[in-house]
Formats: C-alpha cells, sequence, structure tokens
C-alpha cells in the first residue's frame, strides 16, 4: 500500500533529475536568505553555481548542532517571521536548544511525509491513531498528528504520559494504530498487565515506534506482547521531525524519502564519505524546505545505506535501522560500545525483554563498566548458583560482543527506573573525577 | 510429604529484609522458619510460612520476586548424632543436599530440619524407608 506511489515508485533516473533540481533551488535560496550559509560557502570558496550534479552535494560544507546552537533562535531562519507558522525545539539538555521553523509549505511536506509512513504501517482512513509522542516543543506529536490527519485517520491526540489513560482510551476506543517510543509501548504493555489488560486483546494492529534507539529484540516483544506489527519510524527537528524514513512491510531498513531529503554516510571521525553499505554518521540535506533548509547536518546517527531495490516496489532507498548514536556511543578502555549490544546480549541470555542500565566509572585510572539487570521472574531461582551461573553466562554473552568485561550486577524488578520518553541507559560516572 | 517454600530474591540494600517481613506481618502471616543464602551482592530469602499462596500474593505485590519451591521437613532426635543419622542415608545414596535449615519449633521432642536435595522423590522415599520421620503440611501447621 503507497501513500503516493507517483513519488514512491519513481524511476531511479528521475528521482536523481528531480533531487538535483531540488537541491539546486535549496542552495540558491540557503545562501542568499542565511549569511551563516554564505559566510561558510565563501570560506570553501564555492558559490551555489558549482552545484552542477549531486556528486556536487560533497563540496558543501557540513552542518553541525552546534552550528545552529550558535545561530539560537532564527538563525538558521530562510522565511521572514511573519511567512514561519510553527516552531519546534529540540531539547535542550547538552546546550542551547535548536528551534526549527516551518513554512506552511513546510507543514505540508511534513503531512505528505507523515502520511506515508503511517500508510506503510497499513494506516487508512477507517485507522484509529493514538498519538502518545510528546506533542508540544517536540516534534513527535505534531508530526504524526498531521500526516494522520492527511489519511483522514481518527486521531486520538493523547499526548505521553497518564498511562493507565493511555490503556483505558486503546480499550474503550479500540485504537488500531499506536504511536510512542519504543520503551513507552513497552512500558504500557507493563502496566496494562497490572490493571488486567491483556495487551494482546487490544485492537491495535499496528505502531510506528521512534525517537529513540531500539532493537530487533525489543521489536519482537513489542510485537509479542501487543499482537501487532511494529515499523521503525525515523526523523529528527532539525531536518523535520518525524518522517524523514520509515520501514515498509518488509522490515528491512526504512526507506528515505529522497524527493524530499538526501541521505549520505560519512565517517565521523574523519568526516570522509563512506560507500553504500558501509556504516558511519547519517548526513541529511533537506530539499524542499523553505523555512529552514538543512544543508549536509550531521546527525550523529549511525547506520548505512541500503541500496538493493527493495521487495514493496518502492525505489527510496533504505537506511538500516539506527545502530547508535556518535555521543552514546561510549569510549570505554577505548573500545567503542553501544546500549544496543549489551541488550542483544542480555535477551540472549535472559529471553526476556531487559530492563537494564550501564554504569561506568573510573575506580583508578582504568575504566569500569557496571551493567544493572533486573532479574526477572522467569529466570529467577530459589539457587545461589543459579543465580550465580546466570550472572556469569550475562558476562561472558556481553564480553563476548562488546569486547571488554563487565561487571552485571542483579537487581530487584522495577528497581531500574522507567521512562515515558527516552530511556535512560547510560550513567557515565567517569567526568566527575579528575 | 513436600513442603511448600517461600524463596525470596532480595538485592543487597538497606531494608529490604525489612520490607518483605513487615508485609507480611501487616497481612498476619506467621514465618515457621527462616533462613538466608547471601552472597556479597543479593540473597535468597527462604520462609516456611502459614500461606505461602498468600504470602507470594502479597510480596509479588510488593514487587518482589518470589518462588514457590518445594522442600522436605524432617523430625530428627534433639540430640548429638540425630541430624547426622539422617544425612549419612542421603550421603550413602549419594544424593547432594541443596541447603539445609532449622524450624525455631520443636515437633514433641523432635527437632525439625528443612532440606532440599537435588533429587526431592528420591529422598522422600529413602527417608522413609529409613524410618525418619517426614512431616507433611498439617504437622508443619500444627508446630
Amino acid at each position: 500500500m503507497y501513500w503516493n506511489k507517483e513519488y514512491e515508485c519513481m524511476s531511479e533516473e528521475k528521482l536523481r533529475e528531480l533531487q538535483l533540481q531540488r537541491l539546486q533551488t535549496t542552495v540558491k535560496r540557503a545562501y542568499e536568505k542565511i549569511p551563516y550559509y554564505r559566510n561558510k560557502f565563501n570560506e570553501a570558496g564555492i558559490t551555489p553555481e558549482d552545484i552542477k550534479n549531486l556528486e556536487d552535494l560533497k563540496k558543501i560544507p557540513y552542518t553541525s548542532k552546534a552550528d545552529l546552537r550558535e545561530v539560537y533562535p532564527f538563525g538558521m531562519f530562510a522565511s521572514p517571521i511573519e511567512d514561519i507558522v510553527e516552531i519546534h525545539m529540540s531539547s535542550g539538555t547538552t546546550g542551547k536548544p535548536v528551534v526549527a521553523g516551518y513554512t506552511l509549505n513546510d507543514i505540508e511536506v511534513w503531512a505528505e511525509v507523515m502520511a506515508r509512513c503511517l500508510t506503510m504501517a497499513g494506516a487508512t482512513k477507517k485507522d484509529i491513531v493514538q498519538v502518545a509522542y510528546g506533542y508540544g516543543l517536540f516534534t513527535g506529536g505534531f508530526g504524526v498528528h498531521y500526516g494522520a490527519r492527511k489519511i483522514g485517520c481518527m486521531i486520538v491526540p493523547a499526548s505521553a504520559g497518564n498511562t493507565r489513560r493511555q490503556i483505558e482510551i486503546m480499550r474503550d476506543f479500540g485504537t488500531t494504530i499506536l504511536t510512542c517510543t519504543p520503551s513507552y509501548a513497552l512500558y504500557m504493555a507493563e502496566v496494562a498487565q497490572e490493571m488486567g489488560i491483556e495487551p494482546s486483546n487490544l485492537k491495535l494492529k499496528s505502531g510506528c515506534f521512534g525517537a529513540e534507539m531500539w532493537t530487533e529484540a525489543m521489536r519482537v516483544e513489542i510485537e509479542k506482547r501487543f499482537g501487532l506489527n511494529a515499523y521503525n519510524i525515523y526523523g529528527l527537528t532539525e531536518i523535520i521531525g518525524p518522517g524523514v524514513a520509515h520501514e515498509c512491510h518488509e522490515k528491512k531498513g526504512l526507506h528515505v524519502f529522497e524527493d524530499h531529503f538526501i541521505a549520505e554516510i560519512i565517517d565521523p571521525e574523519t568526516g570522509d564519505s563512506l560507500p553504500d553499505g558501509k556504516r558511519g554518521e547519517l548526513v541529511l540535506t533537506t530539499l524542499t524546505r523553505e523555512g529552514m533548509p538543512m544543508l549536509r547536518f550531521r546527525t550523529r546517527d549511525i547506520t548505512s545505506i541500503i541500496k538493493e531495490k527493495c521487495l514493496c516496489g518502492r525505489t527510496f532507498s533504505r537506511i538500516e535501522r539506527i545502530r547508535g548514536r556518535t555521543d552514546d556511543m561510549i569510549k570505554v578502555r577505548g573500545v567503542m560500545l553501544f546500549p544496543y549490544q549489551i541488550e542483544k546480549a542480555i535477551l540472549e541470555v535472559q529471553g526476556v525483554e531487559p530492563h537494564y542500565q550501564i554504569v561506568i566509572t573510573r575506580p583508578q585510572y582504568l575504566d569500569e563498566i557496571e551493567v544493572m539487570v533486573e532479574m526477572s521472574k522467569e529466570t529467577f531461582s530459589d539457587e545461589i548458583k543459579h543465580i550465580e551461573n546466570l550472572k556469569k553466562k550475562l558476562e561472558r554473552r556481553i564480553e563476548e560482543i562488546v569486547g571488554i568485561r563487565v561487571k552485571v550486577s542483579l537487581v530487584e524488578p522495577k528497581s531500574l527506573p522507567r521512562s515515558e520518553g527516552k530511556a535512560k541507559r547510560i550513567i557515565d560516572k567517569r567526568s566527575l573525577k579528575e | 510429604m513436600k513442603i511448600k517454600q517461600l524463596s525470596i530474591f532480595l538485592e543487597n540494600k538497606r531494608g529490604r529484609l525489612y520490607e518483605a517481613l513487615s508485609a507480611l506481618a501487616k497481612e498476619g502471616i506467621n514465618i515457621r522458619a527462616l533462613s538466608i543464602a547471601d552472597t556479597s551482592e543479593f540473597g535468597i530469602l527462604r520462609l516456611i510460612v502459614t500461606d505461602p499462596e498468600k504470602a507470594k500474593e502479597i510480596l509479588e505485590n510488593n514487587e518482589f520476586t518470589v518462588k514457590l519451591t518445594n522442600v522436605i521437613a524432617i523430625a530428627v532426635a534433639d540430640k548429638p548424632g540425630g541430624l547426622a543419622e539422617a544425612l549419612k542415608y542421603l550421603y550413602d545414596a549419594n544424593i547432594n543436599i541443596e541447603y539445609i535449615y532449622a524450624f525455631v519449633e520443636k515437633s514433641g521432642e523432635k527437632a525439625v530440619v528443612v532440606l532440599r536435595t537435588e533429587n526431592l522423590d528420591k529422598t522422600i522415599s529413602l527417608l522413609q524407608q529409613k524410618d525418619i520421620n517426614l512431616l507433611s503440611w498439617n504437622d508443619v501447621l500444627a508446630l
């Protein structure tokens, strides 16, 4: 099922032609309207006329999150304030927030790409879509909302939080499509069970889950708990919000809406372009944004590009599920480590969805990692030796996967913090000691 | 002849033992025997209580991880060598003991010991043959 077959299944040749034409327009607009870009172009000794083909995109310098913070709040806007109709903002946990401005046309593009995403998840106008992403400055809630409205779904704008009410609504309204962060979905399944509601008896048929990193193992768990099809959605405030890429029913990578965005992969350390199939940092360029065009934005997300044609018939290339963030990529004793690797190891050993937290310390000169794992009902044994074995197995499997020795501590169920938004998986205490 | 025992996972954290026991006390559950097996990081609290099913529910409602485990209880002469005699039968039959602990109350003049072995059925039939006094659930409740 396609929302916009003409574009989604466009021939490669036509698509590249369209991309080039749109890229040239975007570059020109950025150069003319945004002093930041004009300076960058001047420093690099290029002008918009130098972009003659898609390969020339590589001549343009990268834009980083730090660059966007420097021009806070409106320095990246290419439209006068009177044409900006909406503002969103990314969380400012590591500094000043990033502000994104949308013109009416930008909102229309956002609704279009989100309608494509929801259609990939099986949405039609007969569906009831519960939006449990936060509404507000965060893009999640509004993005899904605009897409669902374009399709004509019945929208339940529940926003995030108030979990018991979310579940009552799902049961009473017969919600068919759930959209929220994957960790919140798992949390909801837990709460539903506490309320005596079996999540798999709800009418949910599918869900679009994203806004945080998650794993295949979590997908299996969400699908099993709710009896639905779980799809991976990707997006970010700096580019548009959710709706940059989404999985089709094949669930083998997320199709990037290439008529609106160009994806590249680079080596996060050297900044060199990497070939298709190689894992590295995702860099995105917008092709149709008016309010805030973005050229070669470094997302800090780690993925790779899949060029092979997808069985679903869409010609858009795919990215694999986000494998990590260049900034969550924790370097411990010089080894790169991602939380998803640890999650995978725990799931393999315990056989149930893990609740865990990674604590990194540096007691003396060496980094130490402690992984706290909640004991589950299923794996609890009456015998010390079985529990010690479980602990050893976890330590061994994690070491095999990440390549460094960690200490596993088994903790009581529900003793680790649960989240209604993004899960806090890593606590790095190293910076406290110098 | 099997007796239901509660096993509870406890993190070595201040107040956890108290919290488990006070949750049971509030609901009028009486503890007949108790032991804690501990390591440097966690412990397993093992309890024989008057109403194990209800106790399990109470503890689970208080977010504890609980398991019901089968054990046996034997009454042995309260004199030097009383327990050793019973254990010798297990030793001779090559049955390993996983853990053992004692009741506070006596059964008449005899001491009562809780026992878990790697093979409970075999243990029960062996001890019965040897005329060791195995307690039924009613015997335990009557202590």
